[in-house]
């Protein structure tokens, strides 16, 4: 059966010329940091209206997830969102963890939230890195910023591969707890990386604040209300941007969350500069939040489910669950369906960047092309999680 | 509100309701009654947060239609779900209630072939518009072969 044909809504701005272009952006174009095709209705360089096309990196994550075992899945789980693969797999084992009842020993917990919040950081890096480049020019010559950002990623990704021995995808995650514990001298190097990174970061503030370009950007562009973002459903910075104090760490805590102090940053402009001040707290947030947590480390075992033999060896008893956790993107649900096997009956990914890129064609009409560009960058999507 | 005020809520104006469970609360309800319990959800429990629309495929049972919504305000969540029963596929679109559905209908659309009714955009959203079947019914094998590449 095909879809019934429907005109595509039209946004009527008052317009006295006569001219309109439709123009495509993407789906190669540079600041959309992946493939996404922004078919877009012109008055002059105001845009009027915007269809965006997605889809292009859909890789059938739902289906497959039937396919393969608990065991299986959590490694790929973190294609999903590459750029914080740390928390997808989370959301997975999770959703099995609250099914089927499994316990997750205190130390493995307290791993898991040093790795997610050591991703959240490695993330907002390279939003920062990226978001700046596209602005480009206005900023001092191109890519200071995200040469600077990417040098301080990399030393996260360092720790990470010092940890699990990959880079981007880790399958860290399992059922019941994690993979590895960390090894000797990491957690010295760990403190010494987010005390690097925490210096830096207000280098970057300054650097970016003392810029009229970068604040006339920013400042008043791609506004959201709170209406508006509770509707459409869009989480993380973005929803604390536009004024509702709403972070899953702190409204649903998991994973030992509630034993660690830190703030929830909150704007109240929506804009793009919100976004950008979330963040910015956000990143001393989760440093202070992996201290805490090398400081109170537990000893103990890692998992409560160590030396599976087989990938079909966890079976997760019939139920379902929708358990969510706070992705550096926003609310990474996943909504599980066991039947009792080795496999999922059905597995729903809620991600974080699909609800977040939803609000696009709901802001970017009456725009500028240029804020486009600006607008999307702190919007922040991964286009793995957007496609799936 | 307190989520059991939400549960007593809930019980009292969709007598029909199976509800379970208060964190989140799992609500079922006809499918006649999807809109307006939508609508009730958003304007009286003022779960305005629109965190996703998906369905199940229950084989010989049916689709069922699953949403999650949240109160951020007072921290209750909301799994409303509907039985669209055996061999239908279509569906009441709550768009006129929640702008996020927009996307998410779409998407249930084309993995599902869900025809919402009242969406005024529904076209395949993930997959090509050429796309033959609906991938996440039970039914849709995973080796399918499709159509090559454009």
């Amino acid at each position: 059966m095909s879809a019934p044909t429907v005109t595509p809504k039209r946004v009527e701005l008052d317009y006295t010329g006569s001219e309109r272009l439709t123009m495509n952006m993407g789906p190669q174009h540079p600041s959309a940091h992946g493939v996404f095709r922004a078919v877009l209705t012109l008055e002059g360089e105001t845009v009027i209206d915007v269809d965006s096309v997605i889809g292009y990196l859909h890789r059938c994550h739902e289906k497959l997830s039937e396919t393969l075992t608990y065991a299986q899945y959590p490694s790929i789980a973190s294609k999903t969102d590459y750029v914080a693969a740390m928390t997808s797999e989370f959301a997975y084992v999770r959703a099995a963890e609250v099914i089927g009842k499994f316990e997750v020993p205190k130390r493995a917990q307290y791993l898991r939230v040093i790795t997610a919040e050591l991703q959240r950081v490695a993330s907002h890096l390279l939003w920062l890195g990226t978001w700046c480049m596209d602005m480009g020019g206005a900023l001092g010559g191109g890519a200071t910023i995200f040469l600077y950002c990417i040098r301080e990623r990399e030393l996260i990704l360092d720790l990470f591969e010092s940890l699990v021995g990959a880079r981007l995808l880790y399958g860290f995650f399992q059922v019941g707890g994690v993979r590895y514990d960390i090894p000797s001298g990491w957690a010295d190097s760990c403190r010494q990386t987010v005390d690097v990174i925490d210096q830096r970061i207000s280098e970057y503030e300054r650097m970016l604040e003392n810029n009229p370009f970068f604040m006339a950007r920013a400042q008043g562009v791609g506004v959201i209300s709170r209406e508006l973002a509770e509707s459409v459903g869009i989480s993380g910075p973005l929803l604390r941007g536009s004024g509702v104090a709403w972070d899953l760490r702190r409204a649903d805590p998991y994973s030992s969350y509630e034993d660690f102090e830190f703030k929830v940053p909150v704007e109240t402009a929506g804009d793009c500069f919100a976004r950008y001040r979330v963040r910015m707290v956000e990143f001393r947030e989760s440093l202070k939040i992996v201290r805490q947590a090398l400081d109170k480390l537990p000893e103990g075992p890692i998992s409560s489910r160590p030396g599976l033999k087989s990938v079909a060896q966890t079976r997760v008893p019939k139920g379902e669950a929708y358990v969510r956790v706070e992705g550096a993107r926003g609310e990474v649900g996943c909504y599980l369906v066991a039947d009792g096997s080795a496999k999922p009956y059905r597995m729903k990914w809620r991600g974080a960047s699909f609800s977040n890129l939803a609000i696009l064609p709901h802001i970017i009409p009456g725009h500028k092309v240029a804020d486009i560009v600006a607008i999307m960058g702190s919007v922040d999507p991964v286009f793995g999680e957007v496609d799936r | 509100m307190t989520s059991d005020q939400a549960r007593a809520l809930i019980a009292e104006r969709f007598s029909g309701a199976q509800i379970d469970g208060t964190y989140p609360i799992t609500a079922t309800v006809s499918t006649d009654q999807w809109v307006a319990f939508a609508r009730f959800a958003s304007d009286e429990l003022r779960c305005r947060f629109f965190s996703f629309l998906t369905a199940v495929d229950w084989k010989d049972l049916g689709l069922e239609v699953v949403v999650r919504v949240d109160n951020l305000d007072d921290n209750i969540a909301l799994l409303m779900k509907t039985r669209l029963g055996p061999g239908v596929s279509v569906c009441p679109s709550i768009m006129p209630v929640y702008k996020g559905a927009n996307w998410m209908e779409r998407e249930c659309y084309d993995m599902f072939g869900i025809h919402f009714d009242g969406h005024p955009d529904l076209r395949r959203i993930l997959l090509t518009d050429d796309w033959v079947g609906h991938p996440l019914l039970k039914s849709y094998a995973v080796d399918t072969p499709h159509p090559p590449y454009r």
